[in-house]
């Protein structure tokens, strides 16, 4: 097994199969349209990729450990408007009201992982009623109405969390570093520290995890914080970025989440994950809604990619499988 | 005689209205291979599950070497000592040999903070692991243990009661859906755990196998420990079955001490 080429362990990862599709969409679609490449639209394409990202990269581990969380989608709607509306009423201000707002999902994500862990209730069934309790208080408190978020230009918040800069002709913003220090620290976690392990073992064999002393609980309850926390600020660096707080906004997202999150190799079913890979299927999304648009296939029809694409990711992650069991 | 390692004295365990353990006394010697016999239902599960901590017994004590514990956890037993082998249901099949010799108690490289496991030495273990416990095929410790086979995947779980000083490995029927030299394999695992001093409760449904590895042979039924000082050089088979599917007490006293008897 060790004499394996180098060519053959790279083809054997779960990541090899989603960087091959993100190759060949880039170049399909920059061979179509030339422009896909520009600097603009690649800006434009990082802007909004690292908010969604953020949520994919905790809901890899969240995955990992054999759970998954609906809510997501609710709390990125929900936490800016509990932030501006805190601010707009003068009750705080708007750092402290980011605050309050991630303290707030970190409880949700504690309410989500007490029932999936003591009440032993599905995270299915959990999160998806999380998603109605969150997406209803937000509809709730703004009457469906979005929102006033004008005053966060120049805000010291709204510079380390969204503030953009010219790299050359690329526009970049803050979001994407903390993206990239999200996907290391996360990448770190998962690959090399002893919590890592905890969370591979807490999804492929919880009872196997627990009879060798993992708190099994501790973890996905721990993930489940994470899990919503990460939303929060997704919410709220989208919010500060497009100066918007609809509460309505996140919705469909915790499904696209974990489209991406499978496409990139990290098992539904718990036990395996990986973040490189989640990075690949981040991008792989993003990308193609970004370039059936600009090669001029009609937005409705993005769906059949985004679904065609998710299944044949399936069939090709199931063959890896295979083949990996049979020990070949 | 010296104090056995394990004592279990008068264990009663119902679920309900049922009883599955009725004052069952039973122990296990130091470097003792300790086979437990008995039909389905017969109460040996149950036995397995109150000293592997995973069920809580309704009354009665347990000792080690003497010494009366109690077991709330499965991490509790692993923590007197008490390690319990079920067939694929103790290892993680995605994560590695190493990562599963070491789950829960990954070594931690410095600095500390940084939670980083020490792989390297994680797989230096498991490389020495492997060939002491008779593996003689050439595994890398980074393969995942769903791309071994049913006997290597017994051997990583002995080798990891072992590893971690486990004075008492429990195998819940280790040699169950293995070929002819797996089942070989396992059962010199087993031996080779007893030569470096642990102890063995073995379970199996063929008495074939465990005849072939243990030192005594203890046969329950009906939820009580009915016979537990059958020499296995001293007797056949067809005895220890008679024992197993019933006979009174007095039969089975006379098959013990007289050797094999007729009964009509």
């Amino acid at each position: 097994m060790e004499n394996h080429s180098f060519v053959q362990r790279l083809i054997a990862r779960p990541e090899f199969g989603p960087l091959v599709l993100l190759v060949v969409e880039l170049v399909v679609f920059w061979g179509i349209n030339p422009d896909f490449l520009s600097p603009q639209n690649i800006s434009n394409i990082l802007a909004f990729t690292v908010e969604l990202g953020l949520i994919a990269l905790a809901m890899t581990l969240l995955m990992t450990s054999g759970e998954f969380d609906l809510s997501v989608g609710s709390l990125f709607g929900f936490s800016p408007v509990l932030m501006w509306t805190l601010f707009n009423s003068g009750v705080t201000s708007l750092e402290m009201g980011l605050l309050i707002a991630l303290i707030v999902a970190a409880l949700v994500g504690l309410v989500n992982g007490w029932f999936v862990t003591q009440l032993k209730i599905p995270s299915f069934l959990v999160t998806l009623g999380m998603l109605l309790v969150v997406r209803g208080t937000a509809l709730f408190i703004t009457d469906g109405f979005p929102q006033r978020t004008w005053s966060a230009e120049g805000s010291w918040l709204a510079n380390i969390l969204v503030g953009d800069f010219y790299v050359g002709p690329f526009r970049i913003y803050a979001s994407l570093f903390w993206f990239i220090g999200a996907a290391i620290v996360l990448g770190y976690v998962l690959t090399q520290s002893r919590t890592g392990n905890w969370i591979q073992a807490a999804g492929g064999n919880p009872n196997a995890a627990r009879a060798r002393g993992v708190n099994v609980n501790r973890v996905k309850v721990g993930l489940f914080i994470l899990s919503a926390v990460m939303a929060s600020l997704a919410g709220v660096i989208s919010s500060l970025r497009t100066s918007a707080a609809n509460p309505n906004s996140g919705t469909g997202y915790e499904l696209e989440v974990i489209a991406m999150v499978v496409i990139g190799g990290t098992a539904l079913t718990g036990g395996r994950g990986t973040i490189i890979g989640t990075v690949l299927g981040i991008l792989i999304l993003r990308v193609m809604r970004n370039g059936i648009v600009l090669i001029g296939v009609p937005g409705l029809a993005y769906n059949i990619f985004i679904g065609a694409i998710i299944l044949g990711m399936m069939a090709l992650h199931s063959w890896l499988e295979r083949r990996h069991q049979a020990g070949t | 005689m010296a104090e056995p390692l394990i004592r279990m004295e008068n264990i009663r365990k119902s679920y309900g209205r049922v009883q599955a353990l009725v004052d069952a006394n039973f122990h296990v010697n130091e470097k003792e291979i300790v086979g437990l016999l008995g039909d389905n239902g017969a109460g040996k599960s149950t036995l397995i599950k109150v000293l592997s901590g995973a069920v809580p017994l309704t009354s009665g004590d347990i000792f080690i070497r003497g010494k009366k514990v109690t077991l709330r956890s499965t991490s509790d037993a692993i923590a007197h000592g008490i390690e319990t082998i079920y067939q694929d249901s103790a290892l993680v099949t995605q994560l590695s040999i190493a990562r599963n010799l070491f789950l829960g108690r990954e070594p931690i490289r410095a600095p500390r903070f940084l939670n980083r496991m020490d792989q390297d030495a994680m797989n230096a273990v498991a490389r020495d692991l492997l060939r002491q416990v008779g593996i003689t095929k050439n595994i890398p410790p980074t393969t995942p243990i769903g791309s071994l086979s049913g006997g290597e995947r017994q051997a990583v779980a002995i080798a990891r009661a072992m590893h971690f000083d486990s004075d008492l490995i429990i195998l819940d029927e280790p040699t169950n859906n293995l070929g002819v030299a797996e089942t070989q394999g396992v059962l010199s695992f087993v031996r080779s755990a007893r030569d470096s001093g642990h102890s063995c409760i073995f379970i199996a449904h063929n008495i074939h196998h465990v005849f072939q590895v243990v030192d005594r042979i203890v046969v329950m039924r009906r939820g009580k420990v009915v016979a537990d000082d059958i020499d296995p050089k001293k007797t056949t088979v067809a005895e220890v079955e008679r024992v197993i599917t019933g006979m009174s007490d007095k039969e089975i006293r006379d098959a013990i001490s007289d050797g094999p008897q007729r009964h009509s």
